[in-house]
């Protein structure tokens, strides 16, 4: 890697600044220097960002504890605002969990290893190279970002048809069959849980935006952090398209899988099983 | 011309009629209200454009910002005197104008406009 000690420092410091700081940040460094200080910040410079998620670290994890875990689900969900109605047909879904055999079922195996059968899988939106939700949605409310990759929702201009709903072969898109902040109060005490991030109104389809918001800032997403937090790492969010970085290392090292890759939408999510 | 008088009287009672409503509300005209700063908006003396730019056009700001932030990942703002603002109707415009109904909506009602923002972005808390 070509970065030397003072190049290190520097993002370093400036990780920090926006990590303590936030807006306060913004304001000591002059113009300019900002537009530097966000180069300077290795992250925010993904061309196709994609996600490992090491099934076996998370899979170790959730069988040490009684209820398992689902710090990532609880982490995302406060951060994007995300109530529970307490009804699994009106769930919305950013991150979610699902048995083995829902996930993958383009490989079914009567007599499958006990160490995935039945097991809970993590699940969130694909951020597919050819993303049919894209392809279908007839106001461009949702769109592929090409600077990125990551697949967005523009929910100003999402008019609830749901035909994304229909396209996505993972279910990875949610309807609000309410609006949010009339979910039950019991359920959701402390709601709105982000005040600096919007809720979304009746009528619209949500799903997971793999935090944009933060990843323009040079942070991981919100579920990477959480799994970092507790120490499992099971989640590592990186750039596909730099041959050195962590999300290239883990798939050179090893076998993964993509969720149906028969239908060619090129998944961006991986497996290690 | 026949019945020249009924018709004269006609058109006048007519038009009477239509103006009436004018001549009754004359003078009782509301006064636009002046939204209210709060005393950070007031400390930091510009906002993030020119004030008759702001006043005039605020929403044609919001509505740049929006899609420019939503749907290119630009979420910085290099303002007219070159400071870098968040763009954010959430974060970064509540921050000062933490009084909505102080000073969004006394204009908004006055106007007879009613934005959608508040639908999905979350109203700052304001003290009583």
């Amino acid at each position: 890697m070509g970065v030397d000690r003072r190049e290190f420092l520097k993002i370093a410091g400036y990780a920090a600044l926006f990590g303590l700081g936030g807006k306060a940040a913004i304001d000591i460094l002059s113009p300019g220097e900002l537009e530097a200080a966000m180069e300077g910040i290795p992250l925010t410079k993904g061309k196709r960002w994609s996600m490992v998620i090491d099934m076996r670290k998370c899979l170790k994890k959730q069988a040490a504890g009684k209820d398992g875990c689902k710090e990532c689900i609880i982490a995302c969900h406060r951060e994007h605002n995300v109530p529970d109605w307490g009804n699994p047909k009106h769930a919305i879904k950013w991150i979610w969990q699902d048995k083995y055999e829902h996930v993958f079922p383009d490989h079914p195996n009567q007599f499958i290893d006990e160490g995935v059968r039945h097991k809970p899988f993590i699940l969130l939106c694909n951020h597919c190279v050819n993303p049919p939700c894209v392809r279908v949605c007839p106001t461009k409310a949702t769109f592929k970002r090409a600077s990125d990759g990551i697949v967005s929702m523009d929910m100003h201009r999402c008019i609830g048809c749901r035909f994304c709903m229909a396209a996505c072969p993972y279910g990875s898109r949610s309807f609000n069959w309410g609006n949010p902040r009339k979910a039950p109060k019991e359920l959701n005490p402390d709601y709105p849980t982000n005040r600096a991030y919007p809720e979304r109104s009746k009528g619209v389809v949500e799903k997971c935006n793999f935090c944009v918001e933060l990843v323009s800032k040079g942070e991981l997403p919100a579920c990477v952090q959480a799994c970092d937090k507790i120490k499992v790492h099971a989640l590592n969010f990186g750039d596909l398209d730099t041959p050195e970085s962590n999300v290239r290392k883990l798939l050179r090292e090893h076998y993964t899988i993509r969720r149906k890759p028969a239908l060619g939408t090129e998944p961006n999510l991986f497996y290690i099983i | 011309m026949y019945d020249g008088g009924k018709i004269i009287v006609g058109l006048i009672i007519g038009i009477g009629l239509f103006l009436f409503p004018f001549f009754y509300n004359a003078g009782t005209a509301a006064k636009a209200p002046a939204p209210e700063l709060t005393a950070k908006a007031k400390e930091a003396k510009v906002c993030v454009a020119e004030k008759p730019y702001i006043t005039k056009s605020h929403f044609v700001l919001l509505d740049e910002w929006r899609n420019s932030s939503v749907r290119d990942g630009e979420r910085y703002y290099k303002a007219f005197n070159g400071k870098i603002y968040y763009k954010s109707l959430q974060v970064t415009c509540v921050e000062c104008h933490s009084n909505k109904t102080k000073f969004c909506d006394q204009c908004h009602n006055y106007m007879s406009v009613v934005p959608y923002c508040w639908d999905c972005h979350i109203v700052p808390e304001e003290k009583k």
